[in-house]
């Protein structure tokens, strides 16, 4: 059966009556945000996940890769950005497959909205689509609950409102690369240290008619420096309450020993296809 | 799809229609509230040795998503001559709700004057803790908002500090992390300043084991354990960052300093 499995449905809700609450989800509370520029479009994440106010992952990815030419940042619940722009990823690639021909950002666009208009909103991902494809540079923002904008800058997720102050500050029509591409780290470094929801790096991809171009971290303002003390514990801190030592005879029983010489002489047991 | 126009049997049985006269009375009641309280976010920890006391907080000020100021103090000095604070010998952090922090704050800073200027002496430290747990619960059913801790010298010169909860009760310790990271700094606390978990190594088999005892450690060793607590506060919660401030309360007085911290 396709879909979402909706069987333990009526079990939660009964949990939820009784006072019992929901599981907190990690939300990419996020600072995302996209612009074109004369001959292709960049967009640019955050690297911030939160559950609440602690910080889930210092530098996670948002992102997504659609198609070679189509990449999606994601805001949101961040399962749901996952999951729903790897499914349409997914279904893209069996559609240009059948058609032969190279996708589009309008086709992504429209399929995502219609995917998350069924679910009303509970798919909780809030998207900025951009690509390069033959009918020219597409840059969209995809709300949850399926509306959708178009837009030569946009921002969204928790940051959304310091990242535009730049974009309404700095931004003009016409420009280059590499204005684009400082326009957009700005705007997601505003994110990052005007908004709690948004910290760490700034990741960025720039998309053009002959290549894309992903840059992970393309700026690290925040790096940690180092620890005042060093919390290394001497050995026999931890107590031992009991003690088993198990013989190289005794576990051959089970598995193949084998002796190594030194720390570099590793020993594949067996290739892979992908081990080069 | 007929199904979705029979009305739901579980609901009340009028109002199945639209149209039908709905619960007029319902609708025209309605319940006002206001809540007086906002969470300001920030952390605040304070570690004793021998003959010193440390207060230390971060300077961030928030309210939800956002970031209200990279520079408000949550430590502050008590029975100080003048507005800034000079001669005092009491230090306190107060987090929790701002705006009820800068209230106890000058109340207790004000008890504390009246106090020397009517007995021609400076407060002790047990005493002043004393009054600061009865001025909390003196709000009892509407509190300060905040998570207290005082600390200073005792009358033997060693540090001391109390830890208060927003109505009055409290105890002294040895140290204390109140606030937003409480629940991170504190076990790091426990292990590193009262060496909780800790054993001596090769003290014995299993059980027969030696605690590692606890012991007051240097000031420069409190000062490391508090930058490090802090700094990793900030990496991982959202609401502490910006700044951190330290005063350190010694025989000859109080001193502070400052430390800049991630603004992320």
């Amino acid at each position: 059966m396709p879909g979402f499995d909706f069987s333990n449905h009526n079990r939660n809700a009964a949990l939820h009556a009784q006072g019992v609450p929901l599981p907190k989800a990690t939300s990419t509370g996020t600072t995302i945000v996209g612009c074109i520029f004369d001959g292709g479009v960049v967009i640019a994440a955050d690297t911030r996940a939160t559950s609440g106010p602690i910080v889930a992952d210092k530098n996670c990815e948002k992102l997504h890769y659609i198609a070679p030419q189509i990449w999606c940042a994601g805001a949101g619940t961040a399962a749901d950005t996952e999951f729903t722009t790897a499914l349409i990823s997914s279904n893209l690639e069996l559609h240009s497959l059948s058609t032969g021909r190279k996708p589009r950002v309008v086709t992504v666009m429209t399929m995502l909205k219609q995917h998350l208009f069924r679910y009303q909103g509970y798919i909780g991902a809030y998207l900025v689509v951009a690509g390069v494809d033959p009918t020219g540079v597409g840059l969209f923002t995809v709300h949850a609950h399926g509306s959708t904008d178009k837009l030569p800058y946009v921002t969204m997720g928790s940051g959304s409102l310091a990242a535009m102050a730049v974009f309404e500050t700095q931004w003009k029509q016409k420009l280059t690369r590499e204005e684009a591409i400082k326009l957009t780290s700005d705007a997601i470094q505003a994110g990052i240290f005007n908004d709690l929801g948004s910290g760490s790096n700034v990741d960025v991809c720039v998309i053009t008619k002959d290549m894309t171009t992903m840059m992970r971290n393309y700026i690290k303002p925040n790096q940690r420096e180092q620890k005042q003390k060093s919390y290394k514990f001497p050995r026999g801190t931890t107590a031992v309450l009991n003690e088993k030592i198990i013989t190289k005879e005794e576990i051959s029983k089970y598995v193949t020993v084998q002796e190594l010489s030194s720390d570099d002489d590793v020993v594949v047991v067996e290739k892979m296809d992908i081990d080069q | 799809m007929a199904s979705s126009l029979i009305a739901d049997p579980t609901s009340s049985s009028h109002n199945l229609y639209s149209f039908s006269p709905s619960d007029q009375t319902a609708s025209d009641i309605r319940q006002h509230s206001f809540y007086p309280y906002t969470d300001n976010g920030g952390s605040t920890l304070g570690i004793t040795g021998n003959d010193f006391a440390i207060l230390a907080g971060d300077t961030r000020s928030t309210s939800g998503y956002s970031i209200n100021s990279r520079y408000a103090p949550k430590v502050y000095r008590i029975g100080g001559e003048d507005e800034t604070g000079e001669g005092a010998h009491i230090v306190l952090s107060l987090v929790g709700y701002a705006a009820d922090g800068t209230a106890l704050q000058e109340r207790l800073n004000t008890v504390v004057k009246m106090y020397k200027y009517q007995h021609g002496k400076r407060m002790t430290v047990k005493a002043c803790a004393q009054r600061l747990a009865t001025i909390l619960y003196s709000k009892r059913f509407f509190p300060y908002y905040v998570q207290a801790i005082l600390a200073g010298l005792d009358e033997d010169g060693r540090g001391a500090l109390y830890s208060y909860d927003p109505v009055g009760s409290y105890e002294r310790e040895q140290c204390r992390a109140a606030g937003a990271a409480a629940s991170l700094i504190m076990p790091f606390l426990d292990n590193q300043v009262n060496f909780k978990n800790q054993y001596m190594p090769g003290s014995g088999e299993g059980h027969d084991l030696h605690a590692k005892q606890a012991e007051p450690l240097p000031r420069q060793e409190v000062e490391r354990l508090v930058k490090d607590a802090f700094t990793s506060a900030t990496e991982r919660h959202i609401e502490v960052g910006d700044g951190l401030q330290m005063l350190i309360v010694t025989a000859k007085g109080v001193e502070e300093t400052f430390y800049p911290l991630k603004r992320d």
